[in-house]
């Protein structure tokens, strides 16, 4: 790599202030031309806050930013953009109704005397995206249409309008397949060559270390170090992203493995056919006291339908379950509690925890909805069992009557399996349990749902991270295009691979 | 620390302004002080030499308030749900047509009395649960659903009453609206006493939490297994009920049912007294002091506008004006505003406690 020019973005001593917590405690940044940099570290650590401060949302309590070795004070989004830095975030500001150039262009319009220029804005709207590798995309067709990784591709054609020297990517691949994860890289190389400094920030470590030329490593506001990519091992970035080693992951890999050898619980939950048309194909499925069966799948391959029809959340159309081998139908979430199976589902803003409800409120929601509002919990026993899962499952912090709003992503987690625990469940169907959360609360969270089938409870696990699946499962059932196509027993000769051969292997069904 | 008193009196005054209502108390002290400066005796209360009950401009607000109280309170459990209900000034109408149709052709006993009042909650929560229905069954927005009701009703009204403002006798239904138990109006005990009835039981049992559920986040309340139907209908029909008591207190202090003008645009009132008091129309977190609050500075403000004179093709804009101002100062926005102009004002020295 040639040697790094100057700087064009360094950041010094930077301390962010919110009400009681210092987000920020004297970090420095330097952000290269032509460099790829990402920002590590567990969710709370500041990354967003660090960018935050860098695109104006956030103001300083200390520190200076340079841009191109002279101090700006960059304290609106606007003197930001003008400053050169184009954010991207996570829930890219697009408008869904408008199509794909107007989105590209919105404010930048041309303009003529009357009104827009829409031939010429089309045009340059082409041209950008053109410059970005993505001129097979019709600039015409309106963007809802389109899937969501095609969208965040929109969004950076977006920034790249006004020519920034900077472009911020906070977790642009979190919703993204693997093959379109591919595609925004080519985009991010193509960009990096052209001499855009980019801020790359992602909780997937292969992809940081598939696409970053250099990192900066942050722990509770502070800076832990910067480091060229190519020079730190996973294993040392890990370490110094938690403060401590990752002997724990090991050990919980080696603990589930033993715990295959055991004779299987009782049968608890049997599905036969269950069906629901345009959603899920016949699949016949049985959970046993005390095992973990993790579902594995591409995104869209159903296995989030199933969930849903496993606990009532859609109903089932066709096919019969038995529920501890009773004939039952579970037409409902608020059946599906009642006969103690409880999903809770991979939207965890919108489907899960209630941002304005209290941890607490969040906490007995589902116990109070179970027994009817007539009959509330008692003070003493909520209080006892808000408090109990707050120690057991280690919420932080420790604040009861806080918003959930304002934990972290693993917090808001462990808040919502608290609500599920709190039903006493013989069937827990956890749906991405460990997306967007950091790697401390990760492994806390696997340790936990580890606990809970020795403790007896039929566990069924869904993951995007098949590492995740693999290492937890007991079983594994593996989904595509919305049917079973395998089964496997976990042991020690199966990996990841196993189940991606399965799943390549897989091409024509033999009809 | 200073005396015990003082600063536990600050604590509470600095936690009341806190409150959004907080800015709905200060309008009815405003008010009431413009009615002073014109009338240096408006606040005075006497009691009657004749009946020993207490007379004056306040004791006429609290029994002006008591119906808005009713329906406010009604509207924000609806509204606390994500949704609005706008028939309430016509199940008020309905339930003032059935109770004086019914005591037209009745004796004037204290029987028939609370057949009347019985009758006129009945269909009010027949009503209610036409709203539950299209509501939470049907699934219509609560809107539309409740605008059908709002223009139906009135009809209803005219049909049970054959298009006549039906008059009626009955003492003891009289007494409800006009009557003093120790010198203070009765509607004004018993709308005060429905309402506490409410708020203990939702905030005591888990409603208050089942309701904010399903307003901040209809989704997850519903994988959480709320029941979300259910209790739909159980805040569509308290509301109608609350209305239809409204509506008796309306019809009974005058005795006649006025098929056009009884309840007549009381849902935007109502829904202002929600709003005044701090609940969000958006659904979620509800407040049902602050609708009290509310209800008690529109009675305040409508008869303000009477008494200063305002005329009363003016009352609407004078109404819209202080509402506007009081929606404005609770803004976050307009806060926000007067905080920063506070803090980079040059610093005066103010009367705060030093700490030693």
């Amino acid at each position: 790599m040639t040697p790094a020019p100057a700087p064009v973005v360094e950041m010094t001593g930077i301390t962010v202030a919110f009400p009681g917590v210092l987000a920020l405690d004297d970090v420095d940044l330097r952000l290269f031309p032509g460099e790829v940099h990402a920002i590590m570290g567990e969710n709370g650590a500041g990354k967003s806050t660090l960018v935050k401060a860098l695109t104006g949302a956030y103001q300083l309590e200390r520190g200076e930013i340079r841009i191109d070795g002279v101090v700006r004070r960059l304290t609106t989004p606007v003197e930001s953009a003008a400053a050169g830095i184009a954010p991207v975030y996570q829930d890219s500001h697009l408008v869904p109704n408008l199509s794909v150039a107007e989105n590209v262009m919105l404010g930048n319009e041309t303009r003529r005397r009357f009104g827009i220029n829409w031939t010429a804005t089309r045009r340059r709207a082409a041209d950008m995206l053109g410059q970005l590798g993505l001129d097979d995309l019709d600039p015409r067709v309106r963007l809802s249409v389109l899937p969501p990784a095609i969208q965040q591709l929109v969004a950076i054609a977006r920034a790249m309008v006004g020519a920034p020297r900077v472009l911020v990517l906070d977790e642009p691949t979190s919703s993204l397949e693997p093959d379109e994860v591919d595609r925004l890289f080519a985009v991010v190389r193509r960009l990096r060559d052209r001499g855009v400094a980019i801020v790359f920030i992602s909780h997937f470590l292969e992809q940081v270390y598939a696409i970053s030329d250099r990192m900066t490593v942050l722990r509770n506001g502070r800076r832990e170090g910067e480091y060229l990519t190519k020079r730190l091992d996973r294993a040392d970035l890990i370490s110094k992203m938690i403060g401590k080693d990752i002997a724990g992951l090991q050990a919980l890999g080696s603990q589930r493995q033993s715990h295959l050898h055991e004779p299987l619980g009782g049968e608890v939950y049997r599905a036969a056919s269950l069906a629901r048309r345009g959603q899920m194909e016949p699949i016949d499925l049985t959970l046993h006291r005390g095992e973990i069966v993790g579902l594995a799948g591409l995104r869209g391959s159903g296995r989030t339908e199933l969930a849903y029809l496993m606990s009532g959340a859609e109903r089932a159309d066709s096919g019969a379950l038995w529920i501890d081998g009773r004939r039952s139908t579970i037409a409902t979430p608020r059946a599906g509690l009642r006969h103690r199976v409880a999903m809770s589902s991979e939207n965890r803003r919108v489907e899960g925890v209630i941002e304005d409800l209290s941890v607490r409120d969040n906490i007995v929601l589902a116990l109070q909805a179970l027994r009817g509002w007539a009959r509330p919990i008692t003070r003493e026993e909520r209080d006892d069992l808000v408090d109990s899962y707050i120690e057991g499952l280690g919420i932080r912090p420790a604040a009861p009557d806080t918003p959930v709003r304002y934990l972290s992503g693993g917090a808001q987690q462990k808040v919502l399996l608290a609500r599920w625990l709190a039903t006493r469940p013989r069937v827990l169907i956890l749906d991405e349990p460990t997306r967007g959360v950091d790697i401390a609360a990760k492994l806390d969270i696997q340790r936990r749902v580890a606990q809970l089938a020795r403790d007896g409870v039929a566990v069924v696990f869904i993951s995007s991270e098949l590492e995740e699946v693999v290492r937890l499962s007991d079983r594994i059932v593996v989904l595509k295009d919305r049917e079973k196509i395998g089964e496997i027993t976990n042991g020690p000769g199966v990996t990841v691979d196993t189940i991606v051969e399965l799943i390549a292997a897989d091409h024509e069904p033999s009809e | 620390m200073m005396s015990d008193t003082t600063p536990s009196i600050g604590r509470w005054f600095a936690e009341l302004a806190r409150r959004q209502y907080f800015w709905g108390i200060v309008a009815i002290v405003v008010l009431l002080l413009i009615n002073v400066l014109k009338d240096p005796t408006y606040l005075s209360i006497s009691v009657s030499p004749t009946t020993g009950n207490l007379v004056g401009n306040l004791i006429d607000i609290l029994r002006a308030a008591a119906p808005i109280m009713l329906i406010a309170v009604g509207m924000c459990l609806v509204v606390a749900t994500g949704g609005i209900d706008l028939s309430v000034g016509s199940v008020m109408v309905v339930s003032g047509a059935v109770s004086m149709e019914f005591l037209h052709s009745a004796s004037g006993s204290v029987g028939d009395a609370f057949l009347a009042f019985g009758l006129a909650v009945l269909i009010s929560a027949v009503l209610g649960t036409v709203n539950g229905v299209l509501v939470a069954v049907v699934g219509l927005q609560p809107f539309i659903s409740t605008l059908f009701i709002m223009l139906a009703g009135r009809g209803l009204a005219k049909v049970i009453t054959g298009g006549q403002n039906t008059a009626a006798t009955n003492d003891s239904f009289r007494w409800l609206a006009n009557g003093y138990v120790f010198g203070i109006p009765v509607v004004f005990i018993l709308a005060l006493l429905v309402v506490i009835a409410v708020g203990v039981l939702v905030r005591r049992s888990a409603l208050g939490l089942m309701i904010e559920a399903i307003g901040m986040d209809p989704k997850a309340a519903r994988l959480a297994g709320v029941n979300r139907r259910g209790l739909l209908f159980t805040v569509y029909i308290f509301s109608a009920v609350l209305a239809g008591i409204a509506g008796v207190f309306g019809t009974a202090s005058v005795m006649t049912v006025d098929v056009s003008r009884t309840g007549y645009q009381l849902e935007l009132d109502a829904i202002l007294a929600v709003v005044i008091g701090g609940t969000s129309l958006a659904g979620g977190k509800f407040n049902i002091t602050g609708a009290v609050v509310g209800a008690l500075l529109i009675a305040t403000l409508d008869k303000t506008v009477v008494f200063l004179g305002v005329s009363s093709s003016a009352t609407p804009a004078f109404k819209a004006i202080v509402i506007v101002v009081l929606c404005l100062l609770q803004s976050e926005r307009v806060r926000q505003v007067f905080r920063q102009r506070r803090a980079s004002r040059p610093h005066t020295p103010q009367k705060e406690v030093i700490p030693a």
